[in-house]
C-alpha cells in the first residue's frame, strides 16, 4: 500500500509500505478514506520530538471502512468508524476512571523504557508519532491496523459526510477537552493563544461552554478571522501589547482562565525565546513556552491554565513564581479522546457544533509531502489539509 | 567487610573505595581491601586537615578584609565553602546510613546481599486467584517472558528452556521452594542447574476496587563472575530489565486480553521477537 513515510527533519514522502495485518484479537483493519495533517505533526517534520525513525509511517487524525476484524473485535467489516489518536485497551485503571490518554497496556513493553525515563512513566500509545508512544504506524496511509478496535473507533452515521465527523479523531475533542479544563462560567472571560485548528476548535468550544467572552490571540490574519467568524474577539500580538489588552478587556482583573493551544514551536521575537529557538535547534532544552509564559502572567489571581498545546521536554525560565504567587490550577494533557466521542458526534449531528470551516485543502495522499510543506510554510491560508487515498486530483 | 567499607565511604577521600574497593571485596581480596582503607583513612585526615586550614586562613582573611570591603565577599566565600563542605558531609553520611524506613528492600540504594537483587510491581485489575492460578501453571509463562521457550515438568521440579543469542537454547532448573495459594509462589534452581537464581511472586489486593498488586523478586549471582556473565549473556538483557517487561506483558495479557505490539504486519511481529532474542 502507498503510505507518508518519516525520512528526517522536513523530509516526508509517500512510499510503498507492507499492507498492515491482524495481529492480535481486539484488532481491526480500516481502509483509510479521509487523514488529516495535524499541527503536532509538524513537531514531527520539524525533528523536534524525540524517537522518530525514517521509515515510520505518520498520521494520527484518520477515518475509514473495517476491512478486517480480529476475533475479538466488536466492528463489522463495512462500518464508517472515525478512530481516535489515542490507543487505550478500556481495561486497565486508567482507563476505566477515562484518562484514556494514559492507559497503561497499549504501549509495547519493550518501547515503555524511553518515555519513563524522560518522564518518570511511561507514555500511553499513540497513533504515527515517535516510538516514545509506541511506534504504531499511523494513519496517513491506505491501510491502518486499529488495536483494541472494541474501544476506541467510533461508527458514524452514514448521513454525516467525512469532512464532519473526521476531526472527532483528534482536534475536536482536544480542543473542547482544553476548554473544559478551563473550567469556565458563564461570567467568565477566556483568552486563547494561538488560532490553530485546536486554537480555533478552543475557542467555538469556550463559547458553547457559555463563557462571557473569548479573546483569541495569533498573528495570521485569516486565522484570526476565522476566530472572530467564531465569535471571538481577537489579538493581533505583533501590533499590541497582548497584557496590557487582556488587563483592559477584562477590566483591569486580568482573564479567568487561559488556553494555551499554541505548545512548544512558539513564534515570538522575545529574547528568552530566540535563545530557546537555539537550544532546540542543537537538541538542548526542547521546549519554546513563550506563549505559555505569556498566559501564566495574563491570567487572574486564582485563575485557571489549560494547555492542550504539546511539550516534550524541557523549558526554562519558566515563571513558577507567578503560577505560585498567584494560585494558579493547571490542567493539561494529551486528550482522552474516548471520553468525548460520542457527546462530540451528537453535537455534530444536531448542528451545535461545525468543524468543516476549518478545512483549507483536500488532496489525494499523493500530495502528502506538498501538504505537509505548505501547512508548514503558509499557516495562514493552510488552515488544515485533508488526504484523500481514493483521490485523484487537489480540490 | 562491608561494614568497613560503608565507614571508609563516609570520608573525604574515600570514594575511590566506593567502586575499585567493593569490586575486590567481591573477589573476597581482604588484605588489599585493608590497605585501601589505611590509605582513605590518610588521604580523609589530609583532607580534613586542609579543611581546618582553610577556616583559619578565612577568619584571618575576613580581620583582614574589615578594612578593606572590596574584600569582604572573598571571606564571605571562604565561609560558606567550610559550611557547605561541612553540611555535604553530614548529608553523605545521613543518605549512606539508610536502612529505616518503610521502602521495600529491593529499592534501596544499598544492599547487603552479595547477589542481584532486582524486582518490581504492576497492579492488574484481575482477582489474585485468577492471577495466581495462571503464573502457577508454568506451561503459561512462556505468553508473556519474550525469552522463554517451553517451562516443563522434570522429575520434582521445572525445567526452562531459554533463548539464547544465535537461535540456542540453554536449560535451568528450579524448584519450588514455597507456595500459598493465591498469594505467593518461591522458586529457587535446583544444584545441578547451570545458572544458579532464586525468586519469588507476590500476589496481594490492591485498595478497593483496583485488583491485585503483583510484585516479582528474583536474585542472582552477580554480573562479574563467570556465572553471573553466563546469566547476563543467557537471557541478553540485564535480568532486571527483562523481568520488568515480562511483568508489564503479563499485565497486558491479564487485563487486556492480548500483549500490546506495534508490529504492521505477522512477518514484523516475528521479527520484532527475533530481534529482542538477538540484541
Amino acid at each position: 500500500m502507498r503510505a507518508l513515510t518519516w525520512q528526517g527533519t522536513h523530509d516526508v514522502r509517500v512510499e510503498d509500505v507492507p499492507d498492515p495485518e491482524i495481529i492480535n484479537p481486539r484488532d481491526a483493519v480500516i481502509k483509510v478514506t479521509s487523514t488529516a495533517i495535524c499541527g503536532s505533526d509538524l513537531h514531527l517534520y520539524d525533528g523536534v520530538i524525540p524517537g522518530v525513525r525514517p521509515g515510520d509511517v505518520l498520521g494520527h487524525e484518520f477515518m475509514g471502512e473495517v476491512v478486517e476484524t480480529g476475533a475479538d473485535s466488536t466492528l463489522e467489516k463495512g462500518q464508517r468508524v472515525v478512530v481516535p489518536f489515542t490507543i487505550s485497551c478500556g481495561k486497565c485503571f486508567h482507563c476505566e476512571v477515562q484518562q484514556y490518554s494514559a492507559c497503561e497496556n497499549s504501549n509495547p513493553a519493550d518501547k515503555q523504557d524511553m518515555s519513563a525515563t524522560l518522564y518518570g512513566h511511561p507514555m500511553s500509545a499513540l497513533f504515527g508519532y515517535s516510538h516514545l508512544t509506541g511506534g504504531y504506524s499511523g494513519g496517513q496511509a491506505e491501510y491502518v491496523r486499529v488495536p483494541f478496535s472494541d474501544v476506541g473507533p467510533i461508527v458514524v452515521p452514514d448521513h454525516l459526510e467525512d469532512d464532519q465527523v473526521l476531526f472527532l479523531s483528534d482536534i475536536l475533542p482536544t480542543g473542547w477537552m482544553g476548554a473544559e479544563n478551563a473550567e469556565i462560567g458563564s461570567d467568565d472571560t477566556v483568552a486563547v493563544w494561538g488560532c490553530g485548528p485546536v486554537g480555533l476548535f478552543a475557542v467555538q468550544s469556550a463559547l458553547v461552554m457559555g463563557a462571557a467572552r473569548v479573546i483569541a490571540i495569533d498573528h495570521h490574519p485569516h486565522r484570526l478571522e476565522l476566530a472572530k467568524k467564531l465569535g471571538a474577539d481577537v489579538i493581533d500580538f505583533t501590533k499590541t501589547n497582548v497584557r496590557e489588552a487582556l488587563m483592559e478587556m477584562s477590566g483591569g482583573i486580568g482573564v479567568d482562565a487561559v488556553i494555551d493551544a499554541v505548545g512548544m514551536e512558539a513564534h515570538g521575537f522575545a529574547a528568552d525565546n530566540m535563545v530557546d529557538m537555539v537550544k532546540q535547534k542543537v537538541g538542548i532544552g526542547a521546549d519554546r513556552a513563550s506563549a505559555l509564559k505569556q498566559a501564566i502572567l495574563a491570567v487572574r489571581p486564582g485563575g485557571r491554565v489549560s494547555i492542550p498545546g504539546v511539550y516534550g521536554g524541557m523549558t526554562d525560565k519558566f515563571p513558577l513564581g507567578a503560577l505560585m504567587e498567584k494560585g494558579l490550577q493547571v490542567k493539561t494533557g494529551q486528550t482522552h479522546v474516548q471520553r468525548y466521542t460520542k457527546d462530540l458526534l451528537d453535537k455534530i449531528e444536531d448542528g451545535t457544533l461545525d468543524t468543516t470551516f476549518l478545512i483549507s485543502h483536500r488532496l489525494p495522499l499523493e500530495e502528502a509531502a506538498r501538504g505537509y510543506e505548505c501547512f508548514h510554510d503558509e499557516q495562514d491560508s493552510w488552515t488544515k489539509v485533508i488526504l484523500k487515498p481514493e483521490m485523484k486530483e487537489a480540490a | 567487610m562491608t561494614k568497613a567499607a560503608s565507614v571508609l565511604d563516609r570520608l573525604p577521600g574515600g570514594t575511590r573505595l566506593d567502586r575499585e574497593g567493593l569490586r575486590d571485596l567481591a573477589r573476597g581480596s581482604s588484605s588489599k581491601v585493608a590497605a585501601e582503607g589505611r590509605k582513605a583513612i590518610g588521604r580523609g585526615k589530609r583532607a580534613l586537615s586542609r579543611e581546618t586550614r582553610s577556616g583559619k586562613h578565612a577568619r584571618k582573611a575576613g580581620e583582614q578584609m574589615r578594612e578593606n570591603p572590596a574584600g569582604i565577599a572573598g571571606a564571605l566565600t571562604g565561609i560558606a565553602l567550610l559550611a557547605g563542605t561541612v553540611v555535604f558531609g553530614a548529608f553523605l553520611a545521613r543518605r549512606h546510613k539508610g536502612g529505616d524506613d518503610d521502602a521495600p528492600g529491593v529499592t534501596r540504594k544499598r544492599t547487603d546481599s552479595d547477589n542481584a537483587v532486582g524486582g518490581r510491581t504492576v497492579t492488574i485489575r484481575r482477582p489474585a486467584a485468577e492471577l495466581y492460578r495462571f503464573w502457577r501453571d508454568f506451561q503459561n509463562l512462556p505468553q508473556f517472558m519474550e525469552n522463554v521457550e517451553e517451562v516443563r515438568p522434570h522429575g520434582d521440579h521445572e525445567a526452562w528452556v531459554v533463548k539464547a543469542p544465535g537461535g540456542r537454547t540453554v536449560e535451568l532448573h528450579t524448584r519450588v521452594t514455597e507456595e500459598i495459594e493465591n498469594q505467593r509462589i518461591a522458586w529457587e534452581s535446583v544444584q545441578h542447574s547451570d545458572i544458579w537464581t532464586k525468586g519469588h511472586v507476590e500476589f496481594s489486593d490492591a485498595p478497593g476496587d483496583r485488583g491485585t498488586r503483583v510484585s516479582l523478586r528474583i536474585e542472582y549471582a552477580p554480573p562479574g563472575g563467570a556465572i553471573g556473565k553466563g546469566l547476563a549473556k543467557l537471557f541478553m538483557r540485564e535480568p532486571e530489565v527483562q523481568a520488568r517487561h515480562d511483568l508489564k506483558r503479563f499485565k497486558m495479557l491479564m487485563e487486556a486480553g492480548e500483549v500490546a505490539t506495534s508490529a504492521h504486519t505477522k512477518q514484523a511481529a516475528k521479527n520484532v521477537a527475533h530481534q529482542q532474542e538477538t540484541a
